[in-house]
C-alpha cells in the first residue's frame, strides 16, 4: 500500500494543528484584555462547581427536554472523541482498526456505545433544527441572533449531523466488506445501529463499498479537524469553555455588588477616617466601572466567549419579557464582538482599543443598561454561570461616576440621599414618626 | 437606641427600618405590625430613628458608587458606636446591603430578614398561630422578592410564615429561583421604565392573579408598592389585598 494517505494525514494534522494554537493564542489576548478577577479563592468549591455545573450539567436540567437531547450531543461528544485515538493510530500508521484485534467483545460493546451516542446525536441534532427552524422558540429568533448567530447554530448542527453520519456510513460499508470476506476489514458482530443502514451497502460492489467507507473515515476525521477550528470562530466555543467559566464563578450571594476599594479609600480620606494599611495612592487613574472590555475583568470577557447563545437569560429577563430592549444575551455577545475586534485590531498592528469606539455606546446603548432590575434572573438561568449583570452594573458606574449620565430621576434619588439620607424627599428628623400611632394606641 | 444606649442597655437586636418602613405611607404599616409582634414576644429590640439612613442600595445599584459609601460607612460608624450584634429589616435590600456589603466597607453583623425571624419566633413556640379569622381557608400566593430569593437563597422562611397559618398557599407558574421581579429592583423603583409593550409589575400581578388567590403575600416594601399598584391597575383592589408577611402575623394575631 501507498504511503501517501499517512503523509497527507500527518500533514492535515500538522496543518490543523497550527490554526488551532493561532486561534486559541488569539482568543487567549482576547479574554486577556480584562483586568484581573481575584477568583484564586477557595479551590475545592471551584472544582466542585465545575464539576456539578460544567460536568454534571446541573443547571441544563431544569428543562428537562433541551437538557436530555443536549446530553447525547455531549456525552457523544466526549465519548466519541476516544474513537479519534484509533483514528488517529489507523491514519498514521496505516492501520485499519488497529485496537480490534486484541480488544474482542470490549471493541465490539465501545463501537456499540460510539453507534448508540452518534445516533442519539443525530436524532437529538434534528431536533434542534426544528426548534429553532421550524417550531421557531421565543429564545431562538431574537433580534440579537438575525443573521452570523443564526447561521452558526444550523452550521454547527449540520457539521453534527454530517459527522454522526459519517460514522454509521463508515461501520456499514466496512462491515459490508467484511461480510464479502476481505481480510483487511474485521468482522465485527453486532453492531446494532450500523448494520440497520448496512442493506443499503450489502449489492454495491467492492470498490464502490472501499471508497465509500475510505470518503466517510477522512470525512469523519478531517471534520472533526475542521470542526475544531470551526469552533473558535463560533459560540460553540462553550464545549471547552465552560469549565474554566464555571470554575471562575462567583461563589458569593448574587446580590452582592463589588466593593470599589478606589472609592473607599477616597471616602476614607473625606470621612477622616483612619484606616490600619492606608494603601498607596494608585499609579494611575483608572476609570470608575466599564466603558470598553478592559475596563471588565478577564473573567467577564471569558463569560462572553463561553455564551452559547442559548438565550435562557433573555427569556428570563423581567425587562426583555415586557418588551424593552435589553437582552442579557445580547450583553454578552457584544461583549465578545468588541473584545474580538480589538483582539484582532492588535494583531494586525492596528489602534485596539484607541480606535474610538468602545462596548458602551457603540454596542451597548443606555437604554438597554438602564431597563436592568438587577433581579439575577439571567445569572440564576445560565447553564454556565455567565453573569450579565456584572457588566451591566459596571457600565452603570462609568454612566454615573465618568458621564453624569444617569437619568434626571436618578439624580433626583442621589439628591435626596445626600441631603436627607433617604431616595425620598423627606426630613430626617421624621423618620421615627411611624411611632406615634403605636404611642397614641398604648396611651389609649 | 440612643435612649437605651444612654441607659446602659443593649437590646438583643436591632430593627432597621429602612427608609420604605419610615416614611411610606403603606409600609409604614408594616413597620408598625412587625414592632407590634416584637413587643408582643417581648424580644428587647431597638431602632436608631432620626439616626438611621438609607443604606446606599438604590444609589449603588444605579452606579454611584461614592454616594452608596457616603451612606454606608456613616451607617457603619453610627452602628459600630452602639456595638449592634444582630440586625433585622422587613426591606430584602436593606438586609442583602447589610449583610453582603457592609462587611467590606467594616461593618460586620449578623443580619436576617424579617421572614426568617418570623419563622423561628413561630419555630420556637413564641408566637403561636391562632388560624381562623380573615384568612380560614383562603388562597394566599407569596412574590418572591429578587433581593430574598436568588440574590440571598432565602425562599422558604416567607413560606413556611404563610404555611403555619390556615390559609393555603399558591404558588405562581414563575416561583422560587424562577421568580418574576415586580420590577422595582436596581433603582428602578425612582424612575419611569424604559420603553416597552408592558410595564414588568402588570406582568407580574397578572400571573399573581391567575392562582385565584385572594391575597398577594411580600416581603420587601418595593414589591409591595408594585403589587398593589399592579392589582389597582387591573380593578381588583377589592377583592385581592397585597400584605406584608409580618401584617399577616400580626393580624392573625390580633394586634
Amino acid at each position: 500500500m501507498s504511503i501517501l494517505p499517512q503523509i497527507i494525514f500527518l500533514l492535515i494534522f500538522i496543518v490543523a494543528g497550527y490554526f488551532l494554537y493561532k486561534r486559541i493564542s488569539f482568543l487567549r489576548r482576547a479574554i486577556m484584555l480584562g483586568k484581573k478577577s481575584g477568583r484564586t479563592d477557595n479551590p475545592g468549591e471551584r472544582w466542585k462547581t465545575m464539576g456539578l455545573v460544567a460536568f454534571g450539567q446541573k443547571k441544563m436540567f431544569k428543562r428537562i427536554v433541551p437538557a436530555i437531547f443536549h446530553l447525547f450531543l455531549y456525552v457523544g461528544f466526549i465519548i466519541i472523541n476516544i474513537e479519534i485515538l484509533e483514528f488517529v493510530i489507523d491514519g498514521l500508521f496505516g492501520q485499519h482498526r488497529y485496537f480490534a484485534p486484541f480488544t474482542g467483545t470490549w471493541y465490539v460493546v465501545a463501537l456499540n456505545i460510539f453507534e448508540f451516542l452518534a445516533f442519539g446525536s443525530l436524532v437529538a441534532s434534528v431536533i434542534f433544527l426544528i426548534r429553532r427552524n421550524i417550531i421557531k422558540l421565543r429564545r431562538f429568533t431574537a433580534r440579537e441572533l438575525i443573521g452570523w448567530p443564526k447561521l452558526d447554530a444550523n452550521l454547527i448542527l449540520f457539521a453534527e449531523i454530517t459527522l454522526m453520519t459519517a460514522i454509521l456510513v463508515m461501520n456499514a460499508t466496512d462491515q459490508a466488506l467484511a461480510d464479502k470476506g476481505y481480510s483487511h476489514y474485521v468482522q465485527i458482530d453486532g453492531l446494532f445501529f450500523s448494520s440497520m443502514i448496512k442493506p443499503l451497502f450489502i449489492d454495491m460492489g467492492a470498490t464502490t463499498l472501499f471508497y465509500i467507507e475510505r470518503v466517510a473515515w477522512w470525512l469523519h476525521i478531517i471534520g472533526i479537524l475542521g470542526f475544531a477550528i470551526y469552533i473558535t470562530y463560533s459560540k460553540h466555543l462553550h464545549i471547552f469553555l465552560a469549565f474554566p467559566n464555571t470554575y471562575y464563578s462567583n461563589l458569593k450571594p448574587k446580590g452582592e455588588m463589588r466593593n470599589m476599594e478606589e472609592v473607599t479609600n477616597e471616602v476614607n480620606m473625606m470621612l477622616g477616617i483612619q484606616t490600619e494599611n492606608a494603601p498607596e495612592p494608585p499609579a494611575e487613574i483608572a476609570r470608575f466601572g466599564a466603558k470598553d472590555v478592559n475596563d471588565l475583568s478577564w473573567v467577564n470577557v471569558m463569560n462572553a466567549f463561553a455564551c452559547t447563545e442559548c438565550g435562557r437569560c433573555t427569556d428570563q429577563c423581567p425587562a426583555n419579557i415586557t418588551g424593552k430592549k435589553l437582552s442579557p444575551r445580547k450583553i454578552m455577545m457584544d461583549t465578545r464582538d468588541r473584545a474580538e475586534e480589538v483582539a484582532m485590531s492588535l494583531e494586525k498592528g492596528g489602534k485596539g482599543l484607541e480606535d474610538g469606539k468602545s462596548l458602551y455606546g457603540d454596542y451597548i446603548t443606555k437604554e438597554e443598561i438602564n431597563a436592568c432590575t438587577s433581579c439575577n434572573a439571567c445569572v440564576e438561568a445560565c447553564p454556565v454561570n455567565i453573569d450579565p449583570l456584572a457588566i451591566i452594573l459596571e457600565m452603570r458606574r462609568y454612566v454615573a461616576m465618568e458621564e453624569s449620565g444617569t437619568p434626571p430621576q436618578w439624580n433626583a434619588m442621589f439628591q435626596n440621599m445626600e441631603t436627607s439620607f433617604s431616595p425620598w424627599k423627606f426630613a430626617p428628623s421624621d423618620r421615627f414618626n411611624w411611632a406615634d400611632k403605636l404611642k397614641e394606641d398604648n396611651q389609649s | 437606641m440612643a435612649e437605651m444606649a444612654a441607659s446602659g442597655e443593649s437590646p438583643e437586636i436591632l430593627f432597621w427600618v429602612g427608609c420604605a418602613g419610615s416614611f411610606d405611607d403603606r409600609y409604614k404599616a408594616v413597620t408598625q405590625a412587625f414592632v407590634k409582634i416584637l413587643n408582643k414576644v417581648g424580644v428587647s429590640f431597638a431602632v436608631l430613628g432620626p439616626e438611621e439612613a438609607c443604606t446606599g442600595d438604590p444609589a449603588r445599584r444605579a452606579g454611584n458608587e461614592f454616594l452608596f459609601q457616603m451612606q454606608a460607612v456613616g451607617n457603619i460608624q453610627v452602628m459600630n458606636g452602639y456595638n449592634v450584634k444582630k440586625v433585622v429589616t422587613a426591606c430584602p435590600h436593606c438586609f442583602n446591603t447589610i449583610k453582603n456589603e457592609y462587611p467590606a466597607l467594616g461593618g460586620n453583623y449578623e443580619v436576617i430578614h424579617h421572614s426568617t425571624f418570623l419563622q423561628q419566633l413561630i419555630n420556637d413556640g413564641k408566637v403561636v398561630i391562632k388560624g381562623g379569622g380573615d384568612f380560614k381557608g383562603k388562597k394566599i400566593t407569596f412574590h418572591d422578592s429578587c433581593y430574598l430569593g436568588r440574590a440571598n437563597n432565602v425562599y422558604e422562611a416567607p413560606r413556611d410564615v404563610i404555611k403555619a397559618l390556615d390559609v393555603e398557599l399558591v404558588e405562581m407558574k414563575r416561583c422560587r429561583t424562577k421568580g418574576l421581579c415586580c420590577g422595582a429592583g436596581g433603582a428602578q423603583m425612582f424612575k419611569e421604565p424604559e420603553e416597552g409593550k408592558k410595564d414588568i409589575n402588570i406582568e407580574r400581578t397578572e400571573e399573581a392573579l391567575e392562582t385565584g388567590a385572594s391575597a398577594i403575600a411580600v416581603g420587601c416594601p418595593f414589591c409591595l408598592t408594585m403589587m398593589a399598584d399592579g392589582v389597582k391597575n387591573k380593578n381588583r383592589e377589592n377583592d385581592v389585598q397585597v400584605y406584608d408577611l409580618a401584617e399577616l402575623i400580626a393580624k392573625d394575631q390580633g394586634l
